[in-house]
């Protein structure tokens, strides 16, 4: 049981942060291909988002949820949205994609025998909160080049990678 | 404005006079409040990260360089330890409720009193210069700063220790006592990989020469 490489993807498609943790895992691709691979994935995940349709509510069941729901008109309730592309598989890894209410996309390569990786991501996402949000030189939808971050992110992966 | 008053009736403010200092309607402000309510009360730490992070980008944004910036932070906490003095002094018991008359006094005080309640925890150490040409500087050593926890300096701003702000309280603290001191905030710690405390910090408190001078007279008295 193994975690690969991370990557995170913002809301644009570009790519943010991209770091491989396990020598010989993955075979080592160009920074281009890193470029690639993550707009290619943006493009297919806003795809694959579009094309499960969304199921309908009644309109008279709508109505009577959001008074007694919400408790005021303009309140309506939405069904939710569809989640799109979660995980790809192949022989050899596996590509769990977690995406956040605002659209970055985090991508955790792992073994195909690896366990929790939803809780594992959910996590990096914690530390991405905390040590990038929260870190006065980060611009927004730029690259991650936070050492906090970094090293954090580094302890946590050893720590699962060594158990 | 005027439809989000509508909107909650109560505790809203009836001077609607535009700007300025507004009023609860019973008419109790913070002064009103005893100085021991809040003593125990604990705070956000991510609310204070992120204010503490706007701070710094509100101060870059006016800055033509790193030492500008430091003496930026440094002048917003300045007025906090002014005012943090007051308050801590008050707290204590009545007999010990003067302030530090000497040097090591302050210091202690620093360490230990406004540590604790600005941070929850003690510095972890206080040392004095061991060169003999400057026996005016004393060092704060803190091993993780709180307000640094998630700051990541850029590399080409590496001199940069946004603990400015902590030096500028503990300067405001050392004058308010009336032991007049220039304090700034160093890195020391990251150098090597795998280092047990990256992000150690040293607040060096340079005293002007007047106060050793008198700390000198008071000695022999």
């Amino acid at each position: 049981m193994t975690i690969f490489a991370l990557i995170i993807i913002n809301k644009a498609g570009g790519l943010i942060y991209n770091k491989t943790f396990h020598e010989g895992g993955l075979n080592k691709i160009s920074t281009n291909d890193y470029l690639v691979l993550a707009g290619t994935f943006h493009g297919v995940h806003a795809i694959t988002t579009r094309l499960n349709p969304v199921k309908n509510f009644p309109a008279a069941d709508r109505a009577s949820a959001s008074t007694a729901v919400a408790g005021g008109p303009g309140m309506l309730t939405r069904p939710e949205p569809s989640s799109g592309l979660e995980v790809l598989e192949s022989e050899n890894f596996r590509l769990q994609c977690f995406n956040t209410m605002t659209g970055t996309k985090f991508l955790l390569f792992t073994d195909t025998t690896q366990a929790n990786v939803d809780v594992t991501i959910r996590r990096i996402y914690e530390m991405y909160a905390d040590y990038v949000m929260k870190n006065p030189f980060y611009q927004l939808e730029m690259p991650v080049r936070c050492d906090m971050f970094d090293r954090k992110l580094s302890s946590y992966i050893r720590e699962i990678n060594n158990r | 404005m005027a439809h989000l008053a509508t909107g909650k009736p109560v505790g809203g403010s009836k001077e609607q006079s535009g700007g300025g200092l507004r009023y609860p309607t019973n008419g109790k402000t913070i002064y009103h409040r005893p100085l021991n309510r809040s003593k125990t009360s604990e705070l956000s730490q991510a609310s204070f990260a992120y204010l503490f992070s706007e701070m710094i980008s509100y101060a870059q944004k006016r800055v033509t360089g790193i030492q500008d910036l430091e003496k930026r932070l440094n002048l917003q906490g300045h007025p906090i330890g002014l005012k943090l003095l007051d308050l801590l002094l008050i707290r204590e018991p009545a007999r010990t409720q003067a302030r530090p008359l000497n040097i090591i006094a302050l210091l202690h005080f620093i360490k230990i009193n406004i540590w604790q309640h600005l941070f929850g925890r003690q510095a972890d150490r206080l040392e004095k210069s061991s060169n003999p040409d400057t026996p005016d500087e004393y060092m704060i050593i803190d091993n993780e700063p709180l307000v640094n926890a998630y700051v990541s300096v850029p590399r080409e701003m590496s001199q940069l220790n946004c603990a400015a702000f902590v030096a500028g309280i503990i300067e405001g603290v050392c004058d308010g006592a009336a032991f007049p001191a220039r304090v700034t905030a160093h890195s020391v710690g990251g150098k090597e990989e795998g280092e047990m405390w990256p992000g150690k910090t040293v607040f060096l408190v340079k005293f002007q020469p007047e106060v050793l001078e008198r700390e000198a007279l008071i000695g022999k008295g």
